[in-house]
């Protein structure tokens, strides 16, 4: 058994302590938000946030998270209550198929965590551990640019029109 | 993307069993009124169908002609929508349920729209071509008039009044004097089994309300909060999850296999063995990949040296046996002397979807249920039923969404595992997911393409003789048969991969957009058709159009040049079609064609021009691009791209503006850096670092969409529109910004920095 | 590898200069410094009061707008791209050779120059003998100390023919308008000719008659233009590389640069024909991979007619073999034979040196649910009894791969190692980094892995405080 605190619950988790965090999540707590990309730490659709870091879950065996700090796309909103960033991406209607987003949405939240307002080229440096294939990019962008300043306050509430 | 098997009229897809659906009947719940669904036989073609019934019936209603087929109000007030076609994040749900809620009168929140089952909606082939909006788009749109009208007319029974005294308001009838009722009111004990009509009575496009808007995708709000979005979501009771053991090349056979070794892993429950195929099943999904491993070390495979990468693969091109078919023009086009001539080459390039492919099958009590992501679920289930040698009817294929697939990739061939896998252990649900490397290794990628184009031009720089040939291997090599799918090569009885047939004109395949929209007065277009590649190869986005824009509008430029003509202008003179004219314009005024300069001393900016209409009968997309070339290091950084589109009647123009860009910036990457890369044997490009794609540090500052809404015209396709523009533009950029011309794809730093030289 | 080291320039006796160097300066160096900033406050006085060489060297001026023979120029870009001058002259995201790139030393920020030829922000108005007095003896055009951050101490051993195709091709290039920033460091340039007259020795190399014609060009390239051993030579307290330690491994920007010489830790003895491969295509399967700072060299010298980085190969491979019997005894290791099996043993039991049990079970977990199914399957990253990163003297670069990952060039193939920053706490990164030391080399254990793994962390934190 390993305890993993996952948005802020605590969840006692029967598997191999190999296994990596994203079969966890998926099948165990029947999380849908992190995707298997690549088993291979290259894509970033399986990102999630542990210790408030952007992390490859398919990567990341559950042995090596026993008490620390999971984040996941679900710990951000719902769809009727969306978080900042959730909200920022339907805002910016920021996906195409949407399969690499909730990764893109995680390492997004990781870095406005830890840098609340970044400039253009410090998104994309950041994001640039994300693969998108429907060339969704620009949307992206704009989505996190957005979620910057609504997290600031600048548009308290925004919503789509 | 060849055209639905009903019109394409060629091999394969259409004589699999099981296309034929039976009729059902489908009862509501009580009180409700009793709907008769309605599915006819399809027909072989599209000429058999047109000649059964005449006059015409717009979109997919020529299939699939009965209103109940496609709409349903239910005596509970529920409105749902059928189509045959598939979401895979184009953003077509939501543009179908606006044009259902526009023509009914409903709010858009109302419709529950059910996409391609093989027991609930009609059969619309594949979700392929940039045709849903005309097909499926102009069927709904028609049946919900026509819906709407019936309802009205009842209204209009039950109030004794004329029916156009009558207004909707979102689902209820209203009459003058206050007077009003429901549509569910009005359905119960009515039918809408009634054979659609040629003409419908369209709402008039200037009292819109939700047509022509930017309505949020509806699929949107769950994808971002972690809803089950795709079918590598679906989580059924009792589900195993199942990896499969896929040959290193192809032509492998499994010489020996020791399975013991993984039979004792944990929660191991079977490994599946036919001939070649070999498949674990396991309780847990991480059990069943240290299973698929350990399969994978014990297994040995007797290999083939099937490929020849040490030969220039273009040279190879030439050589292959191929059929010649002239679609345009005959051999007097020739000229004696042409003024420019040039050749333009495109490697194997792949669909690489960023999740693999996925599948969920549950076989059970003689019946067979797939959840996938195929483009095209009738023909899917045509091939299982005939890979599993099973009885017509016992298949039942639906679709959930996948990753982007951009075409045919490997959806239908994780579909095929699970089948193979669920009759293996029956009455428990399998779910299939491929790993990265058998996505990148086994997708049908896009073919290879060679082509040749020669000129003439006047002493007015007009253009007077065009002679195109396009070398291609198939674009269509998607299922409809069993040997299309990739496990059933390797099954103890296999099937064989059909022989292709060129998808005929006007849409074409290698030779898709082979034929240039300018007016030229003699004209002679060639398609070297190859059946046999020696890669797997098959629909990859705009099939063979991406290659042939990429040469027609790279040669344009250089015809251009060689007339001393400005790019625009140059094109501008050869169109009568007007609308092309628009977005041309339109492109080259916003981008600031005219007024362009190198405004920054000492960076290599160049502009580079491109337009298409998409087979000659879809969207027309004009692109304008701005690129800074690093003379160094032969890097292209681009800095800005404009385009203009007209895809006839707009239904979202945020959903056009999204398909235009990722369009852009998806062809940025296949131009840039792709290539599929392999030796004697194998497919080397297997991964991410062995297939690098567009990054976020390498997409433009800007793209900038600018749409042309012509409302009561046709829908024209718009997601394949961007390809081939976008690509050539960028050629044509490059060009203008260092003076090389490229004309082999990808267009990577090595090979810019070997054209530009020290 | 100008960018890439930590530069010393000559000290300036300011207090906070001096305190400043206390703090970066190991305590055995105080002595060595106090006495190298006093000497550098007498000269200053010394220097300011000497007029330096006239304004320009004058005599042949072709400049940018000459026309050049195009041999001469293609000759230059080799020899550009063998100096690796882009790698410095090119700010992140800016045009090839214009400068603005800044150089983190402990007093302050040095910013690369623009070497296009525009004639204002950049070398349009140098004359070819400007140009080879700047590279022969480092002065600017206006004759004043460069600082050595500008591997001129390298730069002196090459010939003038190929200084002047270097300037050829330089003054071919695109002039890019780009002033450079201004230098914002403590130390003025007058000091810089004490640290010259202590430790810069113009002139040519004398070829050595022992070996043939390849040993020399080789040693010609990696002493002159490559100026390999600006990373991979160890410094003294005044930042000049140590003479009698020639190769023998240095520090660059927190990466270690490793032994080039009979010191070299790599577990199976590189061959010239694995360098050469290694050079150009930044991988060798019995190797590993050029990361970090070796990246841009790999790259740059994949331009570079074969013959050249063979030359440079049989000397390096010549320099690490020198004491191959007395190296593969230290190591344990079985030298020579190329793709010699890769160390690997037991982490646990016969270890006396493992220092404490628990972090190398820990890191044993840790290395085969996270690491070894690319590392130990044969499927993709390399095994990693074949990486030097497991046998250095210092484990900076096992952390800062395993911290940061491999990128390849953006849009090209190339190895692709995902960073673990977030996935591993800085108690399992210290676990996992002493277990693969003890698993794969037969060296002692490292000291101290917990300080570097926290040094690693800072500097890529102030990185980031620097980028925004």
């Amino acid at each position: 058994m390993i305890t993993l605190n996952v948005n802020g619950k605590t969840h006692e988790v029967d598997a191999d302590p190999a296994t990596p965090l994203l079969y966890v999540l998926r099948n165990d707590l029947k999380l849908n938000g992190a995707k298997f990309g690549c088993g291979l730490g290259q894509c970033g659709a399986c990102t999630v946030m542990v210790d408030g870091e952007a992390v490859y879950s398919c990567l990341t065996p559950i042995l090596l998270l026993q008490g620390r700090s999971i984040k996941t796309l679900e710990g951000l909103g719902t769809a009727e209550q969306p978080g900042p960033l959730q909200q920022a991406f339907i805002d910016e209607q920021a996906a195409q198929c949407g399969y690499c987003i909730p990764g893109m949405i995680m390492r997004a939240q990781a870095l406005l965590e830890r840098n609340p307002s970044p400039s253009d080229e410090q998104i994309r440096a950041h994001m640039n551990a994300g693969l998108c294939r429907c060339g969704t990019h620009m949307r992206i962008l704009r989505a996190v640019h957005r979620a910057s300043k609504t997290m600031q306050g600048a548009i308290p509430g925004a919503k789509r029109a | 993307m060849n055209a639905k098997a009903s019109s394409g009229g060629f091999g394969p897809q259409t004589s699999g069993p099981g296309l034929r659906l039976s009729r059902r009947e489908f009862v509501a719940g009580a009180g409700a009124l009793v709907v008769s669904f309605a599915l006819l036989p399809r027909l072989g073609t599209a000429q058999a169908a047109q000649e059964s019934r005449a006059p015409a019936l717009p979109g997919s209603l020529k299939d699939t002609p009965m209103l109940d087929a496609w709409i349903r109000v239910d005596a509970d007030g529920t409105i749902t929508v059928f189509t045959g076609k598939v979401e895979f994040g184009q953003g077509i749900k939501t543009a179908l349920v606006q044009l259902a809620a526009e023509e009914l009168v409903v709010g858009p929140a109302r419709i529950r729209l059910v996409t391609a089952d093989t027991s609930r909606t009609p059969n619309e082939g594949y979700t392929a071509g940039s045709n849903s909006m005309k097909d499926s788009g102009t069927a709904i749109m028609n049946a919900a008039a026509q819906v709407r009208e019936m309802l009205v007319g009842m209204a209009a029974t039950r109030f004794n009044l004329p029916a156009d005294s009558l207004v909707i308001e979102d689902g209820r009838v209203r009459a003058a004097d206050g007077r009003n009722v429901a549509y569910a009111e009005l359905v119960a004990g009515q039918s809408l089994h009634v054979t659609a009509q040629p003409q419908s009575k369209l709402r008039d496009p200037k009292s819109r309300t939700v047509r022509g808007k930017a309505l949020p995708r509806l699929d949107i709000p769950g994808k971002v909060t972690g809803a089950v979005a795709y079918v590598q979501d679906l989580r059924l009771p009792n589900m195993a999850h199942a990896r499969v053991v896929r040959p290193p090349s192809y032509g492998a056979r499994l010489r020996s296999l020791d399975r013991s070794a993984a039979e004792k892993m944990p929660g191991v429950l079977k490994v599946v063995r036919d001939g070649s195929f070999l498949a674990v099943v396991a309780e847990g999904e991480y059990q069943a990949i240290g299973a698929m491993r350990s399969l994978g070390r014990s297994a040995i495979w007797d290999e083939t040296a099937t490929l020849s990468p040490k030969t220039d693969l273009y040279a190879e091109l030439q050589s292959l046996p191929h059929d010649d078919y002239q679609i345009r023009g005959d051999a007097s086009a020739s000229a004696k002397a042409w003024s420019v001539e040039s050749s333009y080459r495109r490697p194997y390039q792949m669909h690489a979807a960023i999740g693999p492919s996925c599948a969920v099958a549950l076989y059970d009590g003689g019946k067979l249920t797939v959840w996938t992501h195929s483009q095209g679920v009738y023909p899917l289930k045509g091939a299982i039923t005939e890979m599993l040698r099973l009885p017509p009817d016992s298949v039942h294929c639906i679709h959930m969404e996948g990753s982007g697939c951009y075409g045919h990739n490997a959806a239908d061939d994780a579909a095929a595992d699970a089948a193979l896998i669920a009759v293996a252990i029956p009455g428990r649900p399998v779910r299939v997911q491929w790993m990265r490397e058998h996505e990148h290794l086994w997708e049908p990628f896009g073919s290879a393409m060679l082509t040749s184009a020669k000129a003439t031009l006047d002493a007015q720089g007009t253009i007077t003789d065009w002679q195109f040939d396009v070398w291609s291997g198939t674009h269509s090599s998607r299922p409809g048969q069993a040997g299309n799918l990739a496990a059933a090569w390797l099954l103890q009885s296999p099937f064989a991969l059909p022989t292709p047939k060129p998808i005929p004109q006007p849409e074409g395949g290698g030779d898709r957009n082979a034929v240039p929209l300018y007016d030229i007065a003699n004209t002679r277009v060639v398609h070297h058709f190859i059946p046999k590649m020696p890669l797997r190869v098959s629909a990859l986005r705009s099939l063979g159009a991406y290659m042939n824009v990429f040469s027609i509008e790279s040669f344009m430029d250089e015809l251009s040049l060689a007339a001393k003509l400005d790019p625009v202008s140059f094109r501008l003179r050869h169109l009568k079609d007007t609308r092309a004219q628009d977005v041309i314009r339109l492109a080259a005024e916003r981008f600031g064609w005219n007024g362009f300069q190198q405004r920054e001393p000492g960076k290599r900016l160049g502009r580079g021009f491109a337009f298409a209409r998409y087979k000659n009968l879809g969207a027309y997309a004009a692109v304008a691009m701005e690129v800074d070339v690093d003379r160094e290091s032969g890097r292209i950084d681009v800095v800005r791209v404009v385009a203009a589109v007209d895809s006839g009647d707009v239904v979202n123009p945020d959903g056009i503006r999204n398909q235009i860009e990722g369009g852009i910036v998806q062809s940025l990457s296949w131009s840039l850096y792709e290539s599929v890369a392999f030796d004697d044997t194998r497919i080397t490009s297997r991964d991410w670092s062995s297939y690098p794609i567009m990054r976020f540090a390498s997409v433009p500052q800007s793209i900038d969409v600018h749409i042309i809404d012509r409302p009561g015209t046709p829908f024209l396709g718009t997601g394949e529109a961007a390809q081939g523009p976008a690509a050539a533009a960028l050629a044509n950029a490059l060009a203008s910004a260092v003076g090389v011309r490229i004309r082999e794809l990808p267009l990577t730093s090595k090979r810019v920095k070997a054209a530009i030289g020290v | 590898m100008l960018n890439n080291r930590i530069i010393e320039p000559p000290y300036l006796a300011t207090a906070s200069g001096l305190l400043n160097l206390v703090k970066h300066t190991r305590p055995w160096n105080i002595i060595l410094v106090l006495i190298g900033a006093l000497a550098a406050a007498v000269a200053v006085a010394w220097a300011m009061g000497r007029h330096t060489s006239s304004a320009s060297a004058g005599s042949p001026h072709p400049g940018p707008d000459a026309s050049y023979d195009q041999t001469l120029v293609a000759k230059g870009a080799w020899l550009a791209a063998i100096g690796n001058c882009n790698t410095c002259h090119t700010a992140s995201n800016g045009r090839t050779f214009a400068g603005g790139r800044p150089l983190s030393t402990p007093f302050g920020t040095i910013y690369a120059t623009n070497i296009t030829p525009d004639r204002e922000t950049g070398i349009g108005s140098w004359s070819a003998s400007d140009f080879l007095r700047a590279m022969h003896q480092g002065v600017d055009r206006e004759g004043r100390d460069l600082y050595p951050a500008f591997p001129y101490d390298h730069f002196t051993h090459v010939a003038n023919e190929d200084v002047n195709a270097i300037y050829a091709f330089l003054m071919t290039r695109d002039p890019v308008r780009a002033k450079t920033p201004a230098n914002r460091i403590l130390v003025p340039r007058p000091a810089i000719s004490v640290w010259k007259a202590l430790y810069f020795k113009p002139g040519p190399l004398a070829p050595d008659a022992a070996h043939d014609a390849s040993w020399n060009r080789g040693r010609y390239l990696v002493d002159g233009l490559a100026h390999c051993g600006g990373c991979h030579t160890p410094r003294n307290a005044l930042g000049a590389e140590k003479e009698r330690e020639d190769l023998a491994g240095g520090t660059v920007e927190g990466w270690r640069a490793p032994a080039l010489n009979e010191a070299s830790p790599a577990p199976s003895l590189w061959t010239a024909e694995q360098l050469v491969v290694y050079l150009r295509t930044g991988f060798d399967a019995a190797h590993g991979t050029a990361a970090g700072a070796m990246a841009p060299v790999a790259h740059n010298l994949s331009s570079v007619p074969e013959a050249e980085v063979s030359a440079i190969a049989v000397y390096i491979a010549a320099r690490m073999a020198a004491s191959a019997g007395a190296r593969a005894t230290a190591a344990g290791n079985a030298p020579g034979s190329q793709g010699a099996a890769p160390v690997e043993r037991s982490a646990r039991g016969d270890d006396a040196r493992q220092a404490d049990v628990r972090p190398a079970k820990d890191g044993d977990a840790i290395y085969r649910t996270a690491c070894a199914d690319c590392h130990d399957g044969g499927r993709r990253g390399i095994a990693l009894g074949y990486s030097s990163s497991m046998t250095d003297t210092t484990p900076a670069n096992l952390i800062r791969v395993t911290l940061d990952g491999i990128h390849p060039r953006e849009g090209e193939k190339g190895e692709l190692m995902p960073a673990f920053r977030g996935a591993l706490d800085d108690t399992q990164l210290a676990s996992l980094i002493a277990f693969l030391r003890a698993r794969f080399s037969r060296a002692p254990p490292w000291q101290d892995i917990g300080g570097e793994v926290a040094k690693a962390k800072r500097e890529r934190e102030s990185e980031d405080r620097k980028s925004s």
